[in-house]
C-alpha cells in the first residue's frame, strides 16, 4: 500500500500528461454539427439564377447530395472553386450550392467568370437557411444521403487532400447504405 | 510603489476601454428593462460560433451579430429564455453554451473539481493524523524521561 502511495504522484502526472499532450492536437475548430442525422430544415427561396423559381427542400434531395455553402466574399470559396469543378465532373455525387447572404449579380458573374460547379444554387441572402443549418462561415459543405439526411458537415475549404479524409469515407459508406438497399 | 500606482491606472483604463468597446456594438433598443436584461445575459451565455473564446456579446464577426439580431426578434416575439437557447442548440450544438448542461458527457466537467478537492483534503488528513500518531510513538515514556533527566542533571 505505501509503495502504491509513493508512485501516485508519478501516475498522476504521467496520466495528466497523456491527457495535456493528446488536447495539443484536438482541433477546436471542427465542431460536430448539431443537425447531423437530421433531415435539411424546411425553406422556401428562390434559385440564384432565377429569382422567379422557388426551391424546398425537396429539391436538395437526390443520390448523394453535396450542399456547398458558398459567397464571393468569401476568400476560401474561391481557394476551393477549382476543386468543386472537378468534383461536378466526375459523377460520384450531384452538388448543389447554397449562396449564403450575397448578392445575386456578384454571384452570377462570380459563376460566369470562374465556372459553375453546382445543378443549381439557392439563394440564401438573409442566411435564414445558412441559420437553420447551422452555418456559421463560409465555405461549408454538407453530405445529405439518399433519404435526404444530413451526414455530415465539413467548415473550411475542399480541396484534393480534404477530399480524400473527409468526403471520400463518408461516400462509400452511403453507396454502400444505397446497394443495400437501406 | 509609484510604479504600481501607474500600472494599475494604466490597467484600469484598459479594462475601461473594453467595457465601452462591448457596449458600443450594442445597437439593440428595449423598452422594457426586464427584457433589456434578460437580453444582456443570453447574449453573454451564448458563445459565438465563429471565434470560439467570445460571447455573443464581444463579437463583431458576421454571425454574432446575426444571432444577436436572432436574440432579439426572438425576445420581442416573447419567447422564453430557455426556447432561444434550445433554438441555438439545435442549430450549432452544446457547444454555444458557455455553461455546459448537466449530462453522462459533463458530469466529469460539472463534479470532477470537487472531488479532486474531496480526494486532496482525504489525503491531507490522513498525512497530518500519521504524523502526529507517529510523534506520539517519539515521545519518552516515564522512564526514559527520568533516565534522560538524570543523565542531563550528570552532565552539570
Amino acid at each position: 500500500m505505501g509503495k502504491v502511495i509513493r508512485f501516485l504522484p508519478l501516475i498522476v502526472f504521467i496520466a495528466l500528461g497523456v491527457v495535456l499532450y493528446r488536447g495539443l492536437f484536438l482541433k477546436p475548430q471542427e465542431l460536430p454539427s448539431a443537425l447531423v442525422g437530421k433531415p435539411i430544415p424546411a425553406f422556401t427561396l428562390t434559385q440564384l439564377k432565377d429569382a422567379n423559381k422557388q426551391l424546398t427542400a425537396e429539391d436538395l434531395k437526390g443520390d448523394i447530395v453535396l450542399l456547398n455553402v458558398w459567397a464571393t466574399w468569401c476568400p476560401s470559396c474561391r481557394y476551393e472553386h477549382p476543386y468543386l469543378l472537378d468534383i461536378a465532373k466526375s459523377s460520384q455525387v450531384t452538388l448543389y450550392g447554397l449562396n449564403y447572404k450575397d448578392e445575386r449579380d456578384l454571384a452570377i458573374k462570380w459563376l460566369e467568370d470562374l465556372g459553375d460547379p453546382y445543378q443549381f444554387s439557392v439563394f440564401d441572402e438573409a442566411g435564414r437557411l445558412g441559420l437553420d443549418m447551422g452555418v456559421y462561415a463560409a465555405p461549408e459543405t454538407f453530405v445529405i444521403d439518399h433519404h435526404g439526411i444530413i451526414r455530415k458537415r465539413f467548415a473550411g475549404p475542399i480541396d484534393a487532400d480534404v477530399w480524400q479524409r473527409e468526403f471520400a469515407p463518408m461516400i462509400k459508406t452511403i453507396s454502400q447504405e444505397r446497394a443495400r438497399g437501406e | 510603489m509609484a510604479k504600481l500606482i501607474s500600472i494599475l491606472a494604466l490597467l484600469m483604463a484598459f479594462t475601461g476601454s473594453v467595457n465601452a468597446y462591448a457596449a458600443a456594438s450594442e445597437t439593440h433598443e428595449f423598452s422594457d428593462p426586464v427584457m433589456q436584461k434578460r437580453y444582456q445575459s443570453l447574449v453573454k451565455e451564448l458563445r459565438c460560433p465563429k471565434c470560439q473564446n467570445q460571447n455573443l456579446a464581444d463579437s463583431n464577426s458576421q454571425i454574432a451579430i446575426d444571432l444577436r439580431n436572432e436574440v432579439y426578434t426572438m425576445l420581442k416575439q416573447g419567447k422564453a429564455d430557455m426556447e432561444i437557447t434550445s433554438y441555438m442548440v439545435e442549430r450549432y450544438g452544446d457547444f454555444v453554451l458557455y455553461r455546459p448542461k448537466i449530462n453522462e458527457l459533463t458530469y466529469v466537467l460539472w463534479f470532477g473539481p470537487a472531488i479532486i478537492l474531496l480526494i486532496g483534503v482525504l489525503i491531507v488528513v490522513m498525512v497530518a493524523r500519521k504524523k502526529s500518531a507517529s510523534r506520539k510513538e517519539l515521545e519518552l515514556s516515564e522512564e526514559q524521561q527520568q533516565k534522560l533527566n538524570k543523565i542531563l542533571a550528570e552532565k552539570d
